[in-house]
């Protein structure tokens, strides 16, 4: 054998592969979790455009500008895509990006099917995007894909079970590789109560993953089996049970809301410290909160489904348990509350977005609370109040603090301060808009107002031109945010540490965070520090 | 439309001592249930508006207090076992005092026995049917021509000027004020749901299932409700209608409509 072919020299360091190549073929964390960022905000773009258009038509009665048939397809759409293509996305790009320079790991453990987790995705949204120039058009169901209705879809509905299943594979992948990562590659001294909150709230959330989104190709399988194979898993005239679906769907689905608001409870516990420039109250409490969240998602899913006909004590026992989840998530928001309390607070854009996080989602915990009230929520159950709920938990809640998150660890990415006057910018009028937005919506619901219609009595007519207008405005707001990283790099050069209140061991890495960072295990001395 | 525009940013500003048009809660419906379904929402409401008050206020406070440009110094406590386990003592104790009167508050829900009449309810793309058990009364309902009109898109016609836009139907349920009446609740082809507010009353009309719910209005009137579950592109075009009348009227009804058929 030639010795000099396998005698590889050791590189030192070596930087990124040259052209296209880098991104296609890339093992890199960093790169990884670039590309995972962009492709989640092209997203959050086109699901915002379709977003645009339900609430332009909804901006007055009557029907103006599209059939009810695409409205529905529209409705579909965006939720799918924000839910999958958007949040989802994001919080994996913000988990290659930081739990390896946060734990001190070189990479994450299984680089290979990091590329592979990522590069499914393009794909599976490419073929959920192509539906809508198919005969019969997008899905138009519901992201939820009750079945009999979403049977009647036309050709796209294999292309949907398939997009899905891919989703699901992506995120499956990236959640073995966050396990594998935080459990074998940490810093020699950080033990599992060590770890900052992010690494926390993602360890559970790569659980959720594992434990759901097989139970979801299970259904959607099902769905796929029912309408091509003859079986009759959901059909009620082959002695199958259309309820049972909704059992299945929410067995995933309720883990998947925690899915996507953990990240964000950790990204949130990284901010509020640094600016309030004191130690995060009650770090320990706050893992076991996220950690009975999480039990507790197992056990709630039959609360989306009150209308359904279910027996007493199964609606008793579902209300019970829902309304139990308000105790964790209680002693997370008093936890924040005690960390600002008697700190040293200042006010940079990633600290305004997790102080509107904060406040904001807790609105949307009231309303939860309120959904949790089985009585109370057949008068609320798929009307716009619903609509309200999950939109403050989900836009305030989980895409603020993606946003909170991307404005914290931007100059760390980046090397340069970002322009903090737009950010400010971006911060208000997002804040300013996303309320006009949905706080309405509450009142529509409480008036009667049914969701997933694209028109409507006139008594609702002033509410939904007020939500139309924060919704335009809250979408204009978002350019500036695209403008702000276009332009990140022309700003100051940022110091290692970047904010004076931070701590952890992404913060003892230069800015920009070189290509290949903790080669070696970060010295015990410097870890131990970066903890406190 | 700026008009409804500049008179909606008016309401809100004005949402405190709004009018109905500017409907701001749910409404107390005319059932004992839905307003003990009122009483609960309320109930809830106040809990949360007084939790929020507490949290936001420390956080307010905190924002004011606590800013390094005040000057102040960090403290440096980062945990207290006494505060957590009061704040997880105490929204127990605030569960358990929501999760009583909502528990009571379900039994009677569910409890549909000895009803004085039955009506069978079968949802329809894109329509409800109806049928009065131990009678020969059955029709479907479908939207009023004068919404079919009116929601074509761009139709010309303004919605403003069609009276209870897409709330009308062509022949509405009537049923006898202060009897109890039981549905039984289904569908032909997808998932319905059978839903009127001021019933406090929300079903879903599932094929294969029949599932049961009851009502007992206690005033006449006119009321309206729309499909809930998203059953395809007329979703938002099969409204309900039921008229509750006084026992005469609803005897007197009976006999037309056997005459009619």
């Amino acid at each position: 054998m030639n010795t000099a072919a396998i005698d590889i020299p050791h590189h030192d360091d070596h930087g990124p592969a040259k052209g296209i190549g880098r991104w296609l073929f890339s093992t890199n964390h960093k790169d990884i979790g670039t590309m995972y960022l962009i492709f989640s905000l092209t997203m959050f773009f086109i699901g915002g455009l379709m977003a645009m258009v339900i609430r332009s038509e909804l901006a007055i009665p009557g029907l103006q500008f599209v059939h009810p048939e695409f409205f529905n397809q529209m409705t579909t759409m965006h939720a799918l895509i924000m839910v999958f293509g958007a949040i989802m996305p994001a919080f994996v790009g913000l988990a290659n990006w930081m739990i390896p320079l946060q734990i001190g790991a070189p990479d994450m453990a299984l680089p290979r099917m990091n590329n592979w987790s990522f590069w499914i995705l393009p794909v599976a949204f490419g073929i959920l995007l192509s539906t809508l120039f198919m005969p019969g058009g997008s899905p138009a169901g519901g992201w939820t894909m009750y079945p009999p209705l979403v049977l009647q879809t036309g050709d796209a509905f294999p292309f949907l079970i398939f997009s899905v299943h891919l989703m699901g594979l992506s995120s499956i992948m990236g959640a073995i590789n966050i396990i594998v990562t935080v459990i074998n590659m940490r810093a020699p001294d950080m033990t599992l109560l060590k770890m900052p909150m992010f690494v926390w709230t993602w360890l559970i959330t790569a659980y959720l993953l594992i434990a759901v989104m097989p139970v979801l190709a299970g259904a959607v399988t099902m769905l796929l089996t029912d309408q091509f194979f003859d079986t009759s898993f959901f059909l009620a005239a082959g002695g199958g049970d259309p309820v049972m679906f909704q059992h299945i769907f929410w067995f995933f689905g309720h883990p998947e809301v925690y899915i996507m608001i953990l990240p964000a409870f950790g990204v949130v516990s990284e901010i509020i410290p640094t600016f309030s420039r004191k130690k995060l109250f009650g770090h320990d409490s706050m893992v076991y909160a996220a950690s009975c969240i999480a039990f507790l998602s197992f056990i709630v899913w039959a609360h989306h489904m009150f209308t359904v006909g279910m027996p007493l004590t199964g609606q008793l026992f579902f209300m019970f348990a829902t309304m139990l989840i308000a105790v964790p998530t209680g002693v997370k928001i008093f936890n924040w509350v005690a960390t600002m309390w008697r700190g040293a607070m200042t006010f940079e854009t990633p600290m305004l977005f997790s102080l509107a996080f904060v406040f904001l989602f807790t609105i949307g915990g009231f309303s939860g609370l309120m959904l949790a009230v089985a009585p109370a929520d057949v008068q609320y159950h798929d009307t716009y109040f619903v609509v309200a709920h999950f939109h403050y938990v989900l836009v305030p809640g989980s895409v603020f603090a993606i946003m909170a998150g991307a404005y914290y660890w931007l100059p760390k990415w980046t090397g340069h301060m970002y322009n903090e006057t737009l950010a400010k910018v971006h911060f208000w009028a997002s804040t300013i808009f996303v309320n006009i937005t949905f706080f309405p919506m509450h009142f529509l619901g409480l008036a009667g107002m049914p969701r997933r219609i694209p028109d409507y009595s006139t008594q609702f007519a002033d509410f939904n031109t007020v939500a139309s207008i924060g919704a335009i405005g809250f979408g204009l707001s978002q350019l500036l945010f695209v403008w702000v990283l276009l332009t990140a790099k022309k700003g100051a050069k940022a110091s290692d540490r970047v904010w004076e209140g931070a701590h952890g061991l992404e913060w003892t890495v230069p800015s920009p965070a070189p290509y290949h960072t903790f080669e070696t295990p970060p010295k015990a001395r410097i870890a131990n520090e970066a903890f406190e | 439309m700026i008009r409804n525009t500049i008179l909606s940013l008016l309401g809100l500003a004005l949402a405190g001592t709004a009018k109905a048009e500017w409907a701001l809660n749910m409404p107390k419906g005319v059932t004992d249930l839905s307003l003990e379904t009122y009483h609960l929402h309320m109930m809830v409401f106040w809990w949360c508006v007084a939790i929020g008050v507490v949290v936001f206020g420390v956080m307010i406070i905190s924002l004011i207090k606590h800013r390094k440009s005040s000057g102040v110094a960090p403290a440096t406590f980062s945990h207290s076992t006494t505060a957590e386990v009061i704040w997880t003592a105490i929204p127990v104790v605030i569960l358990v005092l929501m999760a009583v009167p909502t528990a009571e508050t379900m039994v009677k829900l569910e409890d549909s026995r000895k009803p004085d009449m039955s009506i069978v309810v079968t949802g329809y793309q894109w329509k409800w049917h109806y049928k009065y058990q131990d009678s020969d009364i059955a029709f479907y309902s479908s939207l009023a021509q004068s919404s079919m009109e009116a929601r074509r898109k761009q139709s010309g016609v303004d919605p403003f000027a069609v009276d209870n836009y897409l709330l009308e139907v062509d022949r509405p349920v009537v049923v006898p004020r202060g009897a109890k009446v039981r549905l039984l609740v289904t569908s032909n082809d997808v998932i319905h749901s059978w839903w009127v507010k001021d019933l406090a009353i929300k079903k879903d009309a599932i094929p294969g299932i029949i599932n049961e719910t009851w009502f007992r209005a206690n005033e006449t009137g006119t009321y309206r409700g729309q499909c809930a579950e998203l059953c395809g592109k007329d979703h938002g075009y099969m409204p309900i209608v039921v008229e509750v009348v006084e026992p005469e009227a609803f005897e007197a009804w009976v006999n037309s409509h056997g005459a009619e058929q």
